[in-house]
Protein backbone atom coordinates (compact mmCIF):
# COMPACT_ATOMS: atom_id res chain seq x y z
CA UNK A 1 0.00 0.00 0.00
CA UNK A 2 1.00 3.61 -0.77
CA UNK A 3 2.30 5.18 3.12
CA UNK A 4 1.13 9.20 2.83
CA UNK A 5 4.92 11.23 3.02
CA UNK A 6 4.32 11.87 7.21
CA UNK A 7 3.89 8.11 8.01
CA UNK A 8 7.05 7.76 5.63
CA UNK A 9 8.55 10.16 7.75
CA UNK A 10 7.91 9.33 10.99
CA UNK A 11 9.28 5.70 10.10
CA UNK A 12 12.64 6.72 8.35
CA UNK A 13 13.24 9.29 10.98
CA UNK A 14 11.05 8.37 14.56
CA UNK A 15 11.45 10.93 16.99
CA UNK A 16 11.96 9.90 20.70
CA UNK A 17 12.82 6.78 20.51
CA UNK A 18 14.08 5.10 23.85
CA UNK A 19 12.30 4.47 27.42
CA UNK A 20 13.18 6.14 30.81
CA UNK A 21 13.54 4.15 33.83
CA UNK A 22 9.82 2.96 34.39
CA UNK A 23 10.80 3.25 38.62
CA UNK A 24 11.57 7.00 38.22
CA UNK A 25 9.10 8.94 40.39
CA UNK A 26 8.35 11.49 37.37
CA UNK A 27 7.42 8.92 34.84
CA UNK A 28 4.66 7.57 33.87
CA UNK A 29 4.78 4.42 31.03
CA UNK A 30 1.60 3.50 29.46
CA UNK A 31 2.00 0.12 27.53
CA UNK A 32 -1.29 -0.79 24.90
CA UNK A 33 -2.36 -3.06 22.98
CA UNK A 34 -0.80 -7.11 22.48
CA UNK A 35 1.23 -8.85 20.65
CA UNK A 36 -1.61 -10.97 19.34
CA UNK A 37 -3.14 -8.23 17.22
CA UNK A 38 0.23 -6.75 16.06
CA UNK A 39 0.55 -3.71 17.74
CA UNK A 40 2.06 -3.30 21.14
CA UNK A 41 3.21 0.29 21.79
CA UNK A 42 5.01 1.58 24.99
CA UNK A 43 4.67 5.45 25.58
CA UNK A 44 6.69 6.86 28.69
CA UNK A 45 6.30 10.64 29.92
CA UNK A 46 8.32 12.42 32.24
CA UNK A 47 6.52 15.14 34.18
CA UNK A 48 8.27 18.16 36.33
CA UNK A 49 7.05 19.53 39.54
CA UNK A 50 4.59 21.76 37.36
CA UNK A 51 2.75 18.99 36.42
CA UNK A 52 3.64 19.29 32.25
CA UNK A 53 5.39 16.59 30.21
CA UNK A 54 8.90 17.78 29.70
CA UNK A 55 9.89 14.40 27.68
CA UNK A 56 8.15 11.68 26.37
CA UNK A 57 9.67 8.47 24.62
CA UNK A 58 7.95 5.34 23.11
CA UNK A 59 8.82 2.14 21.09
CA UNK A 60 6.31 0.15 19.43
CA UNK A 61 6.15 -3.33 17.80
CA UNK A 62 3.69 -2.56 14.85
CA UNK A 63 3.46 -1.58 11.30
CA UNK A 64 4.34 1.70 9.59
CA UNK A 65 1.15 3.76 10.61
CA UNK A 66 1.48 2.56 14.40
CA UNK A 67 5.25 3.99 14.62
CA UNK A 68 4.19 6.84 13.55
CA UNK A 69 1.31 7.34 15.23
CA UNK A 70 3.35 6.98 18.37
CA UNK A 71 6.30 8.96 17.28
CA UNK A 72 4.15 11.71 16.42
CA UNK A 73 2.10 11.75 20.10
CA UNK A 74 5.83 11.70 22.01
CA UNK A 75 6.37 15.13 19.94
CA UNK A 76 2.48 16.80 20.71
CA UNK A 77 2.84 15.56 24.20
CA UNK A 78 5.92 17.35 25.50
CA UNK A 79 5.52 20.75 26.78
CA UNK A 80 1.98 20.09 27.21
CA UNK A 81 -0.09 19.62 30.75
CA UNK A 82 -1.19 15.95 31.52
CA UNK A 83 -4.70 17.56 31.29
CA UNK A 84 -3.72 18.60 28.08
CA UNK A 85 -1.95 15.71 26.64
CA UNK A 86 -5.64 13.72 27.51
CA UNK A 87 -6.65 15.92 25.30
CA UNK A 88 -5.20 14.97 22.39
CA UNK A 89 -7.48 12.58 19.56
CA UNK A 90 -6.86 9.96 17.84
CA UNK A 91 -8.65 11.84 14.73
CA UNK A 92 -6.35 14.72 15.13
CA UNK A 93 -3.55 11.99 15.14
CA UNK A 94 -4.43 10.69 11.94
CA UNK A 95 -5.54 13.86 10.02
CA UNK A 96 -1.67 14.76 10.55
CA UNK A 97 -0.34 11.63 9.39
CA UNK A 98 -3.20 11.08 6.95
CA UNK A 99 -4.04 7.69 8.05
CA UNK A 100 -6.30 5.64 5.56
CA UNK A 101 -9.45 4.44 7.61
CA UNK A 102 -8.24 1.01 7.41
CA UNK A 103 -5.26 2.08 9.90
CA UNK A 104 -7.65 4.69 11.83
CA UNK A 105 -7.08 2.11 15.04
CA UNK A 106 -3.81 2.80 14.98
CA UNK A 107 -4.57 6.10 15.98
CA UNK A 108 -6.86 5.35 18.18
CA UNK A 109 -4.20 2.87 20.11
CA UNK A 110 -1.91 5.69 19.99
CA UNK A 111 -4.47 8.02 21.90
CA UNK A 112 -4.97 5.04 25.27
CA UNK A 113 -1.40 5.12 25.32
CA UNK A 114 -1.26 9.01 26.23
CA UNK A 115 -4.10 7.86 28.58
CA UNK A 116 -2.54 4.61 30.12
CA UNK A 117 0.87 6.75 30.68
CA UNK A 118 -0.94 9.94 32.47
CA UNK A 119 -3.02 6.86 34.76
CA UNK A 120 0.19 5.65 35.03
CA UNK A 121 1.95 8.69 36.27
CA UNK A 122 -1.32 10.08 38.82
CA UNK A 123 -1.54 6.43 40.39
CA UNK A 124 2.16 6.24 41.42
CA UNK A 125 2.00 9.88 42.54
CA UNK A 126 -0.97 9.21 44.52
CA UNK A 127 0.46 5.74 45.70
CA UNK A 128 3.88 5.35 45.17
CA UNK A 129 3.70 1.89 43.96
CA UNK A 130 5.91 0.55 40.71
CA UNK A 131 4.49 1.55 37.64
CA UNK A 132 2.06 -1.35 36.43
CA UNK A 133 2.96 -2.61 32.56
CA UNK A 134 -0.08 -2.40 30.75
CA UNK A 135 -3.33 -0.65 30.41
CA UNK A 136 -6.87 -1.76 31.08
CA UNK A 137 -8.43 -0.47 27.48
CA UNK A 138 -9.11 -3.01 24.67
CA UNK A 139 -6.68 -1.89 22.49
CA UNK A 140 -7.16 -4.57 19.45
CA UNK A 141 -8.01 -3.68 16.18
CA UNK A 142 -10.35 -6.62 15.31
CA UNK A 143 -12.06 -6.12 18.91
CA UNK A 144 -13.66 -2.70 17.27
CA UNK A 145 -15.07 -4.55 13.66
CA UNK B 1 -5.83 12.84 -20.49
CA UNK B 2 -7.72 9.79 -22.18
CA UNK B 3 -7.77 6.45 -20.25
CA UNK B 4 -5.93 4.08 -23.00
CA UNK B 5 -2.56 7.00 -22.21
CA UNK B 6 -1.84 6.18 -18.55
CA UNK B 7 1.61 4.90 -17.98
CA UNK B 8 2.06 2.25 -15.35
CA UNK B 9 5.22 2.00 -15.54
CA UNK B 10 6.68 4.52 -12.55
CA UNK B 11 5.14 1.78 -9.85
CA UNK B 12 7.94 -0.39 -11.15
CA UNK B 13 10.80 1.49 -10.56
CA UNK B 14 10.06 1.58 -6.75
CA UNK B 15 11.25 -2.47 -5.62
CA UNK B 16 14.27 -3.42 -7.38
CA UNK B 17 14.64 -7.55 -6.05
CA UNK B 18 11.48 -9.12 -7.03
CA UNK B 19 11.26 -12.40 -4.20
CA UNK B 20 7.45 -13.21 -4.17
CA UNK B 21 7.48 -15.45 -7.06
CA UNK B 22 5.07 -17.48 -5.19
CA UNK B 23 2.38 -14.71 -5.22
CA UNK B 24 3.15 -14.33 -9.12
CA UNK B 25 6.48 -14.61 -12.06
CA UNK B 26 7.09 -12.12 -14.90
CA UNK B 27 6.27 -14.58 -17.85
CA UNK B 28 9.26 -16.01 -19.81
CA UNK B 29 10.31 -13.73 -22.72
CA UNK B 30 10.10 -16.78 -24.84
CA UNK B 31 6.53 -17.60 -23.71
CA UNK B 32 5.88 -13.71 -24.12
CA UNK B 33 7.11 -14.19 -28.15
CA UNK B 34 4.95 -17.26 -28.86
CA UNK B 35 1.90 -15.72 -27.56
CA UNK B 36 1.90 -11.90 -29.51
CA UNK B 37 1.44 -14.16 -32.95
CA UNK B 38 -2.37 -15.22 -31.90
CA UNK B 39 -3.40 -11.78 -30.67
CA UNK B 40 -2.59 -10.05 -34.29
CA UNK B 41 -2.15 -12.50 -36.62
CA UNK B 42 -3.41 -16.07 -36.19
CA UNK B 43 -6.95 -14.78 -34.37
CA UNK B 44 -9.13 -17.62 -35.11
CA UNK B 45 -11.19 -19.27 -32.82
CA UNK B 46 -10.41 -22.92 -32.55
CA UNK B 47 -13.49 -23.86 -32.68
CA UNK B 48 -14.44 -22.57 -36.24
CA UNK B 49 -14.02 -25.93 -37.95
CA UNK B 50 -14.80 -24.39 -41.24
CA UNK B 51 -11.40 -22.36 -42.01
CA UNK B 52 -7.61 -22.10 -41.93
CA UNK B 53 -8.34 -19.10 -38.97
CA UNK B 54 -10.27 -21.43 -36.72
CA UNK B 55 -7.58 -25.05 -37.84
CA UNK B 56 -4.61 -22.96 -37.41
CA UNK B 57 -5.70 -21.91 -33.33
CA UNK B 58 -7.11 -25.00 -33.01
CA UNK B 59 -3.42 -26.63 -33.63
CA UNK B 60 -1.93 -24.32 -31.40
CA UNK B 61 -4.37 -24.86 -28.81
CA UNK B 62 -4.19 -28.77 -28.91
CA UNK B 63 -0.15 -28.60 -29.29
CA UNK B 64 -0.80 -26.28 -25.72
CA UNK B 65 -2.51 -29.27 -24.41
CA UNK B 66 0.53 -32.03 -25.34
CA UNK B 67 3.05 -29.46 -23.86
CA UNK B 68 0.79 -29.53 -20.29
CA UNK B 69 0.73 -33.04 -20.26
CA UNK B 70 4.63 -33.19 -20.89
CA UNK B 71 5.00 -31.76 -17.30
CA UNK B 72 2.87 -33.59 -15.48
CA UNK B 73 2.77 -37.05 -17.57
CA UNK B 74 -1.37 -37.18 -18.42
CA UNK B 75 -3.04 -37.39 -21.68
CA UNK B 76 -4.32 -34.12 -23.44
CA UNK B 77 -7.79 -35.69 -23.63
CA UNK B 78 -7.30 -35.09 -19.59
CA UNK B 79 -6.60 -31.21 -20.15
CA UNK B 80 -9.82 -28.72 -19.32
CA UNK B 81 -8.86 -25.38 -20.29
CA UNK B 82 -10.18 -22.58 -17.18
CA UNK B 83 -8.91 -19.09 -16.33
CA UNK B 84 -6.97 -19.93 -13.80
CA UNK B 85 -6.54 -22.09 -10.60
CA UNK B 86 -8.99 -20.27 -8.89
CA UNK B 87 -11.70 -21.27 -11.42
CA UNK B 88 -9.95 -25.44 -11.64
CA UNK B 89 -10.82 -25.54 -7.82
CA UNK B 90 -13.87 -24.24 -8.38
CA UNK B 91 -15.20 -26.57 -10.95
CA UNK B 92 -13.30 -29.33 -9.53
CA UNK B 93 -14.97 -29.33 -6.30
CA UNK B 94 -18.01 -27.97 -6.70
CA UNK B 95 -18.16 -29.74 -9.97
CA UNK B 96 -17.27 -33.76 -8.17
CA UNK B 97 -19.53 -32.76 -5.47
CA UNK B 98 -22.45 -31.80 -7.51
CA UNK B 99 -21.81 -35.41 -9.44
CA UNK B 100 -21.56 -37.17 -6.67
CA UNK B 101 -24.55 -36.00 -4.73
CA UNK B 102 -26.36 -39.16 -4.78
CA UNK B 103 -23.50 -40.86 -3.82
CA UNK B 104 -22.79 -38.82 -0.22
CA UNK B 105 -22.63 -35.40 0.92
CA UNK B 106 -19.22 -35.95 2.76
CA UNK B 107 -16.17 -33.61 1.39
CA UNK B 108 -12.63 -33.19 3.38
CA UNK B 109 -10.31 -30.36 3.13
CA UNK B 110 -7.46 -29.37 5.14
CA UNK B 111 -7.14 -25.80 6.87
CA UNK B 112 -4.33 -24.95 5.24
CA UNK B 113 -5.77 -24.92 1.81
CA UNK B 114 -5.80 -21.61 -0.11
CA UNK B 115 -9.52 -19.93 -0.23
CA UNK B 116 -10.35 -21.21 -3.80
CA UNK B 117 -10.57 -24.20 -1.89
CA UNK B 118 -11.95 -23.45 1.24
CA UNK B 119 -14.32 -20.83 -0.02
CA UNK B 120 -15.77 -23.41 -2.36
CA UNK B 121 -15.97 -25.79 0.25
CA UNK B 122 -17.75 -23.44 2.79
CA UNK B 123 -20.18 -22.55 -0.93
CA UNK B 124 -21.12 -26.42 -0.31
CA UNK B 125 -21.73 -26.30 3.22
CA UNK B 126 -24.32 -23.92 2.41
CA UNK B 127 -25.89 -25.91 -0.22
CA UNK B 128 -26.38 -29.05 2.60
CA UNK B 129 -23.04 -30.44 2.19
CA UNK B 130 -20.79 -31.38 5.07
CA UNK B 131 -17.14 -30.61 5.11
CA UNK B 132 -14.73 -31.29 7.91
CA UNK B 133 -11.69 -29.15 7.72
CA UNK B 134 -8.36 -31.18 8.85
CA UNK B 135 -6.02 -29.72 11.13
CA UNK B 136 -2.36 -29.97 10.45
CA UNK B 137 0.83 -30.59 12.35
CA UNK B 138 3.34 -27.74 13.38
CA UNK B 139 5.42 -28.29 10.10
CA UNK B 140 2.45 -28.18 8.04
CA UNK B 141 1.63 -31.31 7.32
CA UNK B 142 -1.33 -33.36 7.03
CA UNK B 143 -1.03 -36.62 9.47
CA UNK B 144 -2.02 -39.66 7.27
CA UNK B 145 -3.87 -41.07 9.98
CA UNK B 146 -5.93 -38.03 10.74
CA UNK B 147 -6.77 -38.22 6.93
CA UNK B 148 -7.80 -41.74 7.00
CA UNK B 149 -10.30 -41.30 10.51
CA UNK B 150 -11.89 -38.50 8.36
CA UNK B 151 -12.54 -40.73 5.79
CA UNK B 152 -16.45 -42.00 6.23
CA UNK B 153 -18.84 -44.64 3.68
CA UNK B 154 -20.68 -40.86 2.69
CA UNK B 155 -17.51 -39.15 1.70
CA UNK B 156 -17.52 -38.42 -2.10
CA UNK B 157 -14.56 -35.76 -1.99
CA UNK B 158 -11.38 -34.83 -0.68
CA UNK B 159 -9.40 -32.19 -1.92
CA UNK B 160 -5.07 -31.42 -0.51
CA UNK B 161 -2.94 -28.96 -1.73
CA UNK B 162 0.40 -30.46 -3.21
CA UNK B 163 2.86 -27.14 -1.85
CA UNK B 164 1.23 -24.90 0.50
CA UNK B 165 1.57 -21.41 -1.05
CA UNK B 166 2.30 -19.82 2.07
CA UNK B 167 5.00 -22.23 3.31
CA UNK B 168 6.02 -24.38 0.29
CA UNK B 169 5.13 -27.42 2.54
CA UNK B 170 4.76 -30.98 0.18
CA UNK B 171 1.63 -33.26 0.93
CA UNK B 172 2.15 -36.94 0.74
CA UNK B 173 -0.18 -37.01 -2.00
CA UNK B 174 0.43 -40.13 -3.24
CA UNK B 175 -0.16 -41.44 0.32
CA UNK B 176 -3.53 -39.19 0.22
CA UNK B 177 -4.45 -40.86 -3.08
CA UNK B 178 -4.00 -44.66 -2.28
CA UNK B 179 -5.93 -43.75 1.07
CA UNK B 180 -8.96 -41.94 -1.52
CA UNK B 181 -8.18 -44.71 -4.35
CA UNK B 182 -8.97 -47.44 -1.89
CA UNK B 183 -11.80 -46.19 -0.45
CA UNK B 184 -13.94 -44.75 -3.62
CA UNK B 185 -13.65 -41.11 -2.98
CA UNK B 186 -12.67 -38.84 -5.28
CA UNK B 187 -9.15 -36.93 -5.12
CA UNK B 188 -8.86 -33.40 -6.26
CA UNK B 189 -5.17 -31.68 -6.19
CA UNK B 190 -4.35 -28.19 -5.94
CA UNK B 191 -1.38 -28.38 -7.58
CA UNK B 192 -0.93 -24.65 -8.85
CA UNK B 193 2.07 -24.04 -6.52
CA UNK B 194 3.51 -27.37 -7.33
CA UNK B 195 3.84 -27.38 -11.40
CA UNK B 196 7.10 -26.77 -12.78
CA UNK B 197 8.69 -26.99 -8.66
CA UNK B 198 8.25 -30.91 -7.74
CA UNK B 199 7.87 -33.72 -9.96
CA UNK B 200 3.97 -34.37 -10.96
CA UNK B 201 3.49 -37.47 -12.52
CA UNK B 202 -0.43 -38.63 -12.95
CA UNK B 203 0.37 -41.87 -14.01
CA UNK B 204 1.91 -43.13 -10.94
CA UNK B 205 -0.28 -40.55 -8.73
CA UNK B 206 -3.61 -41.97 -7.80
CA UNK B 207 -5.28 -38.22 -8.36
CA UNK B 208 -8.61 -37.86 -9.90
CA UNK B 209 -8.90 -33.63 -10.78
CA UNK B 210 -5.42 -31.17 -10.41
CA UNK B 211 -5.30 -27.68 -10.43
CA UNK B 212 -2.81 -25.91 -13.07
CA UNK B 213 -1.92 -22.31 -12.88
CA UNK B 214 0.35 -20.54 -15.76
CA UNK B 215 1.08 -17.83 -13.94
CA UNK B 216 3.48 -19.14 -11.44
CA UNK B 217 5.46 -20.65 -13.78
CA UNK B 218 6.46 -18.12 -16.08
CA UNK B 219 3.11 -18.04 -18.07
CA UNK B 220 0.87 -15.39 -18.54
CA UNK B 221 -1.86 -14.47 -15.88
CA UNK B 222 -5.82 -15.23 -16.48
CA UNK B 223 -4.93 -19.24 -17.76
CA UNK B 224 -4.91 -22.23 -15.85
CA UNK B 225 -6.35 -25.67 -16.23
CA UNK B 226 -8.03 -28.85 -14.35
CA UNK B 227 -7.02 -32.60 -15.07
CA UNK B 228 -9.51 -34.82 -15.16
CA UNK B 229 -8.31 -38.73 -14.87
CA UNK B 230 -10.07 -40.68 -17.23
CA UNK B 231 -8.80 -44.22 -16.44
CA UNK B 232 -10.75 -44.55 -14.24
CA UNK B 233 -13.15 -41.90 -15.65
CA UNK B 234 -13.82 -38.86 -13.40
CA UNK B 235 -17.17 -36.98 -14.11
CA UNK B 236 -17.83 -33.65 -13.00
CA UNK B 237 -21.09 -31.33 -13.43
CA UNK B 238 -19.97 -28.03 -15.54
CA UNK B 239 -19.72 -24.74 -13.78
CA UNK B 240 -20.09 -22.76 -16.80
CA UNK B 241 -22.53 -23.25 -19.14
CA UNK B 242 -22.78 -22.46 -22.89
CA UNK B 243 -21.39 -24.15 -26.07
CA UNK B 244 -19.84 -27.44 -24.73
CA UNK B 245 -16.76 -26.97 -24.99
CA UNK B 246 -14.09 -29.03 -23.28
CA UNK B 247 -16.15 -32.22 -23.52
CA UNK B 248 -18.93 -30.22 -21.74
CA UNK B 249 -16.90 -29.57 -18.62
CA UNK B 250 -15.84 -25.65 -19.27
CA UNK B 251 -17.69 -23.76 -21.94
CA UNK B 252 -16.64 -20.41 -23.15
CA UNK B 253 -14.44 -19.65 -26.24
CA UNK B 254 -10.54 -20.56 -25.83
CA UNK B 255 -8.28 -18.12 -25.37
CA UNK B 256 -5.56 -18.85 -27.83
CA UNK B 257 -3.09 -16.61 -26.67
CA UNK B 258 -3.29 -17.30 -23.20
CA UNK B 259 -3.37 -21.32 -23.72
CA UNK B 260 -0.66 -20.97 -25.98
CA UNK B 261 1.72 -19.04 -23.35
CA UNK B 262 0.32 -21.88 -20.80
CA UNK B 263 1.50 -24.29 -22.91
CA UNK B 264 5.00 -22.94 -23.76
CA UNK B 265 5.36 -22.20 -19.44
CA UNK B 266 5.22 -25.50 -18.89
CA UNK B 267 6.85 -26.98 -21.58
CA UNK B 268 10.18 -24.34 -20.74
CA UNK B 269 9.09 -26.06 -17.22
CA UNK B 270 9.49 -29.26 -17.95
CA UNK B 271 12.89 -28.53 -19.77
CA UNK B 272 14.36 -26.60 -17.09
CA UNK B 273 13.01 -27.36 -13.97
CA UNK B 274 15.57 -29.70 -12.26
CA UNK B 275 18.27 -27.05 -13.40
CA UNK B 276 16.42 -24.09 -11.93
CA UNK B 277 15.64 -26.08 -8.97
CA UNK B 278 19.53 -27.22 -8.02
CA UNK B 279 20.33 -23.24 -8.89
CA UNK B 280 17.60 -22.15 -6.85
CA UNK B 281 17.92 -24.48 -3.99
CA UNK B 282 21.38 -23.28 -3.31
CA UNK B 283 20.13 -19.65 -3.12
CA UNK B 284 17.20 -20.12 -0.46
CA UNK B 285 19.93 -22.13 1.58
CA UNK B 286 22.08 -19.10 1.20
CA UNK B 287 19.25 -16.76 2.29
CA UNK B 288 18.61 -18.76 5.28
CA UNK B 289 21.75 -18.85 6.24
CA UNK B 290 22.19 -15.34 6.28
CA UNK B 291 18.85 -14.56 8.33
CA UNK B 292 20.38 -17.24 11.07
CA UNK B 293 22.95 -14.50 11.99
CA UNK B 294 20.41 -12.95 13.78
CA UNK B 295 19.12 -14.11 16.69
CA UNK B 296 15.34 -15.10 17.18
CA UNK B 297 14.28 -16.35 13.66
CA UNK B 298 12.05 -19.07 13.31
CA UNK B 299 11.47 -21.17 10.23
CA UNK B 300 7.98 -21.67 9.40
CA UNK B 301 6.96 -25.19 7.80
CA UNK B 302 8.71 -28.25 7.04
CA UNK B 303 12.51 -28.13 7.18
CA UNK B 304 13.33 -31.25 4.26
CA UNK B 305 8.83 -31.66 3.05
CA UNK B 306 9.32 -27.91 1.46
CA UNK B 307 9.82 -26.91 -1.92
CA UNK B 308 13.25 -25.34 -2.53
CA UNK B 309 11.50 -22.09 -3.86
CA UNK B 310 9.80 -20.80 -0.68
CA UNK B 311 11.15 -19.34 2.82
CA UNK B 312 8.98 -18.21 4.87
CA UNK B 313 10.14 -17.26 8.58
CA UNK B 314 9.30 -15.14 11.14
CA UNK B 315 11.57 -12.37 12.74
CA UNK B 316 10.29 -12.27 16.20
CA UNK B 317 9.45 -8.90 18.10
CA UNK B 318 9.27 -7.14 14.81
CA UNK B 319 5.90 -6.69 12.60
CA UNK B 320 5.93 -8.06 9.25
CA UNK B 321 4.41 -4.91 7.71
CA UNK B 322 6.70 -2.66 9.26
CA UNK B 323 9.96 -4.95 8.23
CA UNK B 324 8.29 -4.83 4.53
CA UNK B 325 8.03 -1.14 4.40
CA UNK B 326 11.75 -1.03 5.83
CA UNK B 327 13.09 -3.74 3.21
CA UNK B 328 12.62 -1.14 0.55
CA UNK B 329 14.19 -2.30 -3.04
CA UNK B 330 12.88 -5.91 -1.77
CA UNK B 331 9.57 -7.24 -2.85
CA UNK B 332 8.02 -10.12 -0.72
CA UNK B 333 4.84 -10.82 1.33
CA UNK B 334 4.36 -11.44 4.80
CA UNK B 335 2.14 -13.18 6.98
CA UNK B 336 0.66 -10.36 9.24
CA UNK B 337 -2.66 -8.93 9.50
CA UNK B 338 -1.77 -5.02 8.75
CA UNK B 339 -0.95 -6.74 5.30
CA UNK B 340 -4.28 -8.75 4.59
CA UNK B 341 -7.39 -6.54 3.54
CA UNK B 342 -9.67 -8.47 6.45
CA UNK B 343 -6.36 -7.59 9.41
CA UNK B 344 -6.11 -11.26 10.13
CA UNK B 345 -3.43 -12.89 10.55
CA UNK B 346 -1.87 -15.46 8.13
CA UNK B 347 -4.48 -18.73 8.67
CA UNK B 348 -2.11 -21.03 7.24
CA UNK B 349 0.70 -20.18 10.20
CA UNK B 350 -2.21 -20.31 12.69
CA UNK B 351 -3.34 -23.73 11.43
CA UNK B 352 0.26 -24.93 12.17
CA UNK B 353 0.17 -23.60 15.68
CA UNK B 354 2.11 -20.16 15.16
CA UNK B 355 1.44 -18.09 17.92
CA UNK B 356 -0.22 -14.47 16.45
CA UNK B 357 2.65 -12.59 17.13
CA UNK B 358 4.75 -15.10 15.06
CA UNK B 359 2.52 -14.73 12.50
CA UNK B 360 2.48 -11.56 12.41
CA UNK B 361 6.18 -11.11 12.21
CA UNK B 362 6.64 -13.37 9.34
CA UNK B 363 7.93 -13.26 5.88
CA UNK B 364 7.81 -15.02 2.82
CA UNK B 365 10.61 -15.16 0.60
CA UNK B 366 9.97 -16.65 -2.81
CA UNK B 367 12.67 -17.79 -4.80
CA UNK B 368 12.59 -17.81 -9.01
CA UNK B 369 14.03 -18.63 -12.22
CA UNK B 370 15.60 -14.82 -12.44
CA UNK B 371 16.68 -14.70 -9.08
CA UNK B 372 20.57 -14.03 -8.68
CA UNK B 373 23.20 -14.30 -5.93
CA UNK B 374 23.28 -10.20 -5.77
CA UNK B 375 19.71 -10.20 -5.26
CA UNK B 376 19.77 -12.81 -2.82
CA UNK B 377 22.78 -10.71 -0.52
CA UNK B 378 21.34 -7.57 -0.71
CA UNK B 379 17.96 -9.07 0.19
CA UNK B 380 20.16 -10.35 3.35
CA UNK B 381 22.06 -6.90 4.13
CA UNK B 382 18.74 -5.05 3.87
CA UNK B 383 16.16 -7.44 6.08
CA UNK B 384 19.19 -7.67 8.84
CA UNK B 385 19.89 -3.77 9.06
CA UNK B 386 15.88 -3.67 9.28
CA UNK B 387 15.46 -5.87 11.72
CA UNK B 388 18.24 -4.67 13.67
CA UNK B 389 16.76 -0.91 13.50
CA UNK B 390 13.32 -2.63 14.09
CA UNK B 391 14.08 -4.53 17.25
CA UNK B 392 15.69 -1.77 18.78
CA UNK B 393 11.74 0.53 18.88
CA UNK B 394 10.59 -2.73 19.86
CA UNK B 395 9.15 -2.47 23.37
CA UNK B 396 8.49 -6.61 23.11
CA UNK B 397 12.72 -7.23 22.38
CA UNK B 398 13.07 -5.04 25.22
CA UNK B 399 11.18 -7.18 27.53
CA UNK B 400 12.39 -10.20 26.33
CA UNK B 401 16.15 -8.66 26.68
CA UNK B 402 15.48 -7.54 30.34
CA UNK B 403 14.52 -11.24 31.05
CA UNK B 404 10.87 -10.81 30.63
CA UNK B 405 8.96 -14.05 29.56
CA UNK B 406 6.67 -12.64 27.29
CA UNK B 407 3.43 -15.47 28.03
CA UNK B 408 3.36 -14.15 31.50
CA UNK B 409 2.11 -10.88 30.42
CA UNK B 410 -1.45 -9.81 30.49
CA UNK B 411 -1.87 -8.06 27.70
CA UNK B 412 -4.91 -5.54 27.02
CA UNK B 413 -8.03 -7.55 26.47
CA UNK B 414 -8.42 -8.33 22.61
Amino acid sequence: MAYSEQVVDHYENPRNVGAFDANDASVGTGMVGAPACGDVMRLQIRVNAQGVIEDAKFKTYGCGSAIASSSLVTEWVRGRTLDEALAIKNSQIAEELALPPVKIHCSILAEDAIKAAVADFRSRQATGEAATLVSEQPACASSTR
Amino acid sequence: MSLSSRDPAPARAAASVYLDYAATTPVDRRVANKMIPYLTELYGNPASRSHAFGWAADEAVELAREQVCSLINADPREIVWTSGATESNNLAIKGAAHFNRAKGKHLITVATEHKAVLDSMRELEREGYEVTVLPVLPSGLLDIAVFEAALRPDTVLASVMMVNNETGVIQDIAAIGALCRAKGVVFHVDAAQAAGKVVIDLDVLPVDLLSLSAHKIYGPKGIGALYVRRKPRVRIDAQMHGGGHERGMRSGTLATHQIVGMGEAFWLARENMAADNARIKTLRDRLWAGFQQMDCVVLNGDESQRAVQYLNCSFNYVEGESLLMGIKGVAVSSGSACTSASLEPSYVLRAMGRSDELAHSSVRFSIGRFTTVEEIDFTIAQVTEVVNRLRAMSPLWDMVQAGIDLSTIQWSEH
